[in-house]
């Protein structure tokens, strides 16, 4: 048994919400994605993989639907209006994510729905939330990420502001979702009583500046964005080298403080003697005096210097055999395909092996986000094909006959 | 266990927080919003890391309960002084735990078994218990016991390999970003584990690698390695179809907007947004594939329009012509937002020391149990006699001995 196993979602939504149903099907939820007869927008998002049949799967699609099963619905269509009446008597959640007021122009509203069913949880996932100036507003990624902050935070001084350049503002959308959604949840299964989720994907972006608006909120200080330095961390104002170039890549190293700082810096010196590159004045540091609160740009200038020479000569892999070996603190910079040969996360067996159309090799996909000990919350079931549970919720579970289901494929209701 | 009147989504649930920095407190102040009781257990010999070693502090002025970044991740929370080096600390602290719904913690693995607190121990006393451990890279695994910060597993997990231009140096996320996927990751675990426990009336112990639940954030990255041989990299703000596609400095220092088109309809209600410059109505920019080709040249077309007005007023004449744009924000002026200050993103809290001071309230809001107004974070130590009291039923009396044999600490 799951957490959710006894729950049904149905998720109407766009790329936005798509990982908050992908997680409720993780956890068990017989989740029904529903997407008009053309298609939902993320199965056409690129990068695209064209299997040999000629058919195009898009990473993202594939990344973020798993177990959820897929059917297609007309919701404009009077009959596609009543197919999701009747599904949605027996949902216990709703996911969409369309422009604030559109589930009303059709009369599939909360309060629709919730008329029907008080039980009903009900999220609906916006840009910038049902209400407000901006509700109107349209945004992808980068209207999100430039309008939650984030991007002041995110590149040169004095250069464009930058965004991550893999979408992030739908995961951050979908993981608030999930967590409002849950919330909702559990207070239905205490009470017996639903209710409405407005989650905003500008609100929930707002995370990704961690503590950075605190130093505007506390002291009037402005943190901006300092290429590969960070910030921040002393009343000096001194910055540090977060990003180094080494011999086939980059590596991430910060000179921290702390016990686990101290020990850091003292393996990194014996590292670098032991190839001759540690100069006296690092020999001779007392590092557990290192207050780095206090440390003036002179000082770090002076130690990231050598250090800089040092992780010049040493690859990724040397890097992370060391910090590993003496106890450091301190990673490669990775690729997504460094990630996939991470042993620690072989070991853990976190990758999942799912058949891809047309390949002999299994994809792997990240796999459970958490391991529980009473339950699992892995993929049960690939990403859906457009239309491909139809046939088995249309007319095995709900009971449509066959020749009405060619009707309604004929007038593309469904 | 709440104070409030109003109903609370998670006011029936109760939890001990064994949790410092960001990734296990945040999961707490989360709970906490929604009405659970979260008791922090800190002792002044060992207080939660950002209380001591990071900036903000109110003033520059260093201090236990004068940071910034520990407001940010414990508002809501209580916290009880508790000295586990004290065998009666100890004892107080597994009185807690046997109470307690849930569990929060996320030092090195190993850390909470040798100190007697392992999920196996705690179980004995309450298999109802839910018990969250999260760490970088999990409880198994070879490098379980390597340490790590947030900050830096950010780049071990492939985002910051992806922020930047083509052809340069990568440059960082600010602050730990991974750190709160895998807060958003842990809450919704634990209201799982609460829903199978309620359903089964067994607890159970999650093992959250932070590593593992971030890379969800790069999945399509992941698959284009193996289904298309190419590996993800940074490209600054361009897309991989839309164009333009980008920021644009605007008229003040340091002010920027986003613009966007996604389509060739898109493209040509900008131009026309813009009047129809000669240069936005040329062939060359007619098409999408035109567009890319050509860039760069676009681009630096675009600033030139850009370069002449406010960033506020080019997100609102270009949104009202239905195109994507915004005004890049900075910091400061996410409290001026006019949107998230609709939706009340920011709440108020006056704590003693500090004085009044914002913190985030809920990105989702509920029609049927709102979060209600929240409260400061704890000083160290505050709440001691309060939350024994409501968790134990404990004496002053009994908290004053206590206290007397250094196993209780209250505010000093």
């Amino acid at each position: 048994m799951a957490a959710l196993s006894s729950c049904r979602v149905l998720d109407l939504t766009t790329p936005l919400g798509h990982l908050c149903g992908k997680i409720l099907g993780d956890l068990g939820a017989d989740v029904i994605k529903i997407e008009p007869p053309a298609g939902d927008a993320g199965r056409s998002r690129a990068p695209l993989y064209t299997d040999p049949s000629g058919a195009r799967h898009s990473m993202f699609w594939l990344s973020y639907n798993s177990n959820k099963r897929g059917i297609t619905l007309n919701l404009e269509s009077p009959a596609g209006r009543e197919l999701f009446l009747r599904l949605a008597k027996d949902a216990d959640m709703i996911l969409e994510s369309f422009p604030p007021g559109y589930m009303k122009s059709l009369g599939l509203a909360h309060e629709n729905l919730a008329a029907q069913d008080s039980k009903l949880v009900y999220t609906a996932i916006t840009p910038f939330g049902q209400t407000g100036p901006y509700r109107e507003f349209c945004a992808e990624d980068l209207e999100l990420m430039a309008l939650c902050g984030v991007m002041s935070l995110t590149g040169y001084p004095g250069k464009a502001p930058l965004r991550i350049s893999l979408s992030q503002s739908e995961g951050w959308a979908s993981l608030y979702a999930a967590m409002g959604t849950l919330t909702a949840y559990h207070y239905r299964q205490r009470s017996g009583e639903g209710q409405f989720v407005d989650v905003s994907a500008q609100a929930a972006c707002v995370i990704q500046c961690v503590h950075a608006p605190f130093f505007w909120d506390y002291n009037r200080e402005l943190p901006k964005r300092e290429g590969e330095f960070m910030t921040g961390r002393t009343i000096t104002g001194a910055k540090f080298r977060a990003i180094w170039p080494c011999k086939d890549g980059y590596l991430t190293f910060i000179i921290y403080g702390g016990p686990a700082g101290q020990k850091t810096n003292r393996a990194l010196t014996e590292w670098m003697d032991s190839k001759g590159l540690a100069p006296e004045f690092l020999k001779t540091k007392d590092w557990n005096q290192l207050d780095v609160n206090v440390l003036t740009q002179a000082e770090v200038d002076q130690m990231e210097s050598v250090i800089g020479i040092f992780f010049a000569g040493i690859t990724k892999e040397e890097y992370m055999k060391g910090v590993v070996a003496r106890g450091m603190l301190g990673y490669p910079v990775s690729t997504a395909e460094d990630v996939l040969r991470d042993d620690q996360l072989t070991a853990r067996n976190y990758w999942q092996s799912i058949p891809i159309a047309g390949r002999a090799e299994p994809a792997h996909f990240p796999g459970e986000f958490a391991k529980f000990s009473e339950m699992r919350c892995a993929i049960r079931r690939p990403a859906p094909t457009l239309g491909e549970h139809n046939s088995e919720i249309y007319t095995q579970e709900l009971g449509i006959s066959t020749e009405r289901m060619m009707e309604l494929r004929a007038a593309r209701v469904i | 266990m709440s104070d409030m009147k109003t109903p609370q989504a998670l006011d029936d649930v109760v939890v001990v927080e064994f949790a410092a920095f960001a990734a296990g407190p945040c999961v707490g102040k989360y709970l906490a919003n929604h009405g659970a009781f979260v008791a922090k257990v800190e002792s002044i010999s060992r207080p939660d890391g950002f209380r001591a070693h990071y900036p903000p502090f109110k003033d520059n002025k260093r201090g236990v309960n004068r940071s910034g970044v520990f407001a940010m991740n414990n508002d809501g929370v209580y916290s009880v002084g508790i000295n586990l080096k004290s065998p009666a600390g100890v004892d107080v602290a597994r009185q807690l735990v046997a109470k307690a719904d849930v569990v929060i913690e996320n030092f090195t693995p190993g850390t909470m078994q040798r100190l007697g607190f392992g999920y196996g121990d705690l179980r004995r006393e309450n298999p109802r218990l839910v018990m969250l451990s999260t760490c970088n890279l999990g409880q198994t695994g070879p490098r379980a016991q390597h340490p790590g910060f947030g900050s830096q597993l950010t780049s071990l997990s492939g985002f910051t390999h992806l922020i930047g231009e083509p052809n340069q140096s990568p440059v960082i996320a600010y602050g730990p970003y991974i750190d709160y996927i895998a807060v958003g990751f842990g809450f919704i675990a634990i209201l799982a584990a609460l829903e199978y426990r309620r359903r089964t009336g067994l607890g159970q112990h999650i093992d959250l690698s932070q590593y593992e639940s971030g890379v969800h954030f790069i999945a399509p990255a992941i698959l284009d390695c193996q289904l298309l041989g190419t590996i993800a990299d940074r490209m600054g703000n361009r897309h991989a179809t839309a164009a333009p596609h980008g920021v644009y400095p605007c008229q003040a220092p340091d002010t920027w907007c986003t613009i966007s088109a996604f389509d060739d309809q898109q493209w040509t209600r900008l131009a026309g947004a813009m009047n129809n410059p000669g240069w936005a109505v040329s062939r060359r920019f007619a098409t999408q594939l035109g567009r890319k080709e050509n860039e760069t040249e676009l681009d630096a077309l675009l600033a030139q329009w850009t370069r002449q007005q406010d960033a506020t007023r080019v997100m609102a004449r270009l949104q009202e012509a239905g195109i994507h744009a915004a005004k890049v924000l900075n910091v400061a002026e996410l409290y001026d937002d006019p949107q998230l200050a609709h939706r009340h993103l920011w709440g108020k809290v006056t704590p003693q020391e500090v004085g009044l001071h914002h913190v985030e309230n809920p990105a989702f809001k509920l029609s049927r149990t709102p979060h209600v107004d929240p409260r400061p974070e704890p000083a160290l130590n505050e709440h001691t006699d309060l939350v024994l009291r409501r968790l134990l039923g404990m004496a002053t009396q009994q908290i004053d001995q206590l206290v007397d044999q250094g196993a209780l600490e209250r505010t000093r």
